[in-house]
């Protein structure tokens, strides 16, 4: 499968099948801090992920100190 | 995984509430935590006029869907920081959201209309670029509420913002801050009232929103703050919250229910004291305010 990575931009290739919560494990994401996006939409940790998928991890966290 | 609501299949688990949302019933609940957010806090009145504070950022763009939604008259504000590219692609996704929409968003340049912008400025200052960029908003939200005519200013932050404000300030023991750590400010005396209605929301589900409903925001963190305090506090209370979901809520709200009033008395007397800036007229604790001392020196330097 093809995950694409923000800040910096990236993109890799990562074989499937797996789940959404072991991919951001083995990528060492906080889940609290992403948002997997497949398509227009989102998919849940439990989602299971082919080679044929492309998701985005997408950090949430902003913000300056104001 | 299915919707805790009409058990269809979920596209977003909420761990704090041990429960997973599919589309529908997901922008359902977070319209629904604003709503409530809103009126349980009396944040704005009926025929109010608001004003929201829109960054580009998912926060401030989706405060202001939400609230157009709900049937508020909101309008919007967009302060031109002059951050290089991450400006101008700000300032676009703002200016597209308002227009796709028909929506009034008023704008002030910091560069054009105080002869400085965040980068230069802050050096010149010798200020933090987030304390400069901090100050230069608070300032100019409330100017612009007011010369505008609107009953409250709202802005985007959102629960993991001030569970990290409130992190910082505990560090520290900042009482005055955690005096004025308050999601609704009430006005008068030169100030608009200042209200946050996403403080039940946490940013994940502020970027989901946008996500689902097509807004187009800007994703890339502001480079001058890239590294900075409140971003490392972010961070460690999300460690917190992956082993123990609800956290940062329970420290949050938990300080607003339980603690907030006990520091109450500092600020309102600090309050008391304030008077008119002699440049502008805004209420400060000095001779001057603290944005017009920014002009100052932000500009000293230039010709």
């Amino acid at each position: 499968m093809k995950v694409l990575l923000r800040n910096p931009r990236r993109e890799l290739e990562v074989p499937g099948p797996k789940r959404v919560h072991r991919l951001l494990e083995d990528l060492g994401i906080n889940r609290e801090s992403v948002l997997v996006i497949r398509g227009d939409t989102l998919v849940t940790g439990d989602a299971l992920l082919d080679d044929s998928d492309t998701v985005e991890v997408r950090q949430v966290i902003s913000g300056g100190a104001a | 995984m299915k919707c805790r609501r009409c058990r269809e299949p979920a596209i977003i688990e909420l761990r704090r509430h041990n429960a997973g949302f599919c589309r529908d019933c997901f922008l359902h609940h977070v319209r629904e935590q604003v709503k409530r957010t809103v009126e349980d806090m009396d944040m704005i009145g009926g025929g109010e006029r608001v004003l929201v504070a829109v960054s580009g950022g998912k926060d401030s763009l989706a405060l202001w869907d939400i609230l157009r939604g709900l049937g508020y008259d909101a309008d919007g504000l967009y302060l031109g920081l002059g951050i290089g590219d991450y400006s101008d692609e700000s300032g676009r996704v703002t200016r597209a959201y308002a227009d796709e929409r028909g929506l009034k968003l008023v704008e002030i340049d910091l560069r054009t209309e105080f002869g400085y912008d965040i980068p230069t400025g802050s050096k010149a200052a010798r200020r933090v670029p987030c304390s400069a960029c901090g100050l230069s908003k608070r300032h100019l939200f409330n100017q612009a509420a007011l010369d505008g005519g609107y009953d409250v200013v709202a802005t985007g932050h959102n629960l993991d913002d001030e569970a990290a404000v409130l992190f910082g300030n505990v560090l520290r023991w900042n009482t005055d801050y955690l005096g004025r750590q308050l999601p609704v400010l009430p006005g008068g005396d030169g100030f608009a009232r200042k209200v946050k209605p996403l403080v039940r929301l946490g940013e994940r589900e502020m970027a989901a929103y946008c996500v689902l409903t097509g807004i187009d925001y800007i994703v890339e963190e502001c480079p001058m703050a890239v590294g900075n305090k409140h971003l490392g506090y972010k961070e460690a209370l999300n460690a917190i919250e992956e082993q123990s979901p609800g956290s940062k809520h329970v420290f949050y709200h938990g300080f607003l229910e339980r603690v907030q009033g006990r520091f109450l008395a500092e600020a309102r007397a600090e309050q008391a004291e304030l008077k008119p800036c002699a440049s502008c007229g805004a209420p400060t604790s000095g001779e001057k305010c603290a944005f017009c001392k920014l002009v100052v020196l932000a500009t000293r330097d230039s010709t």
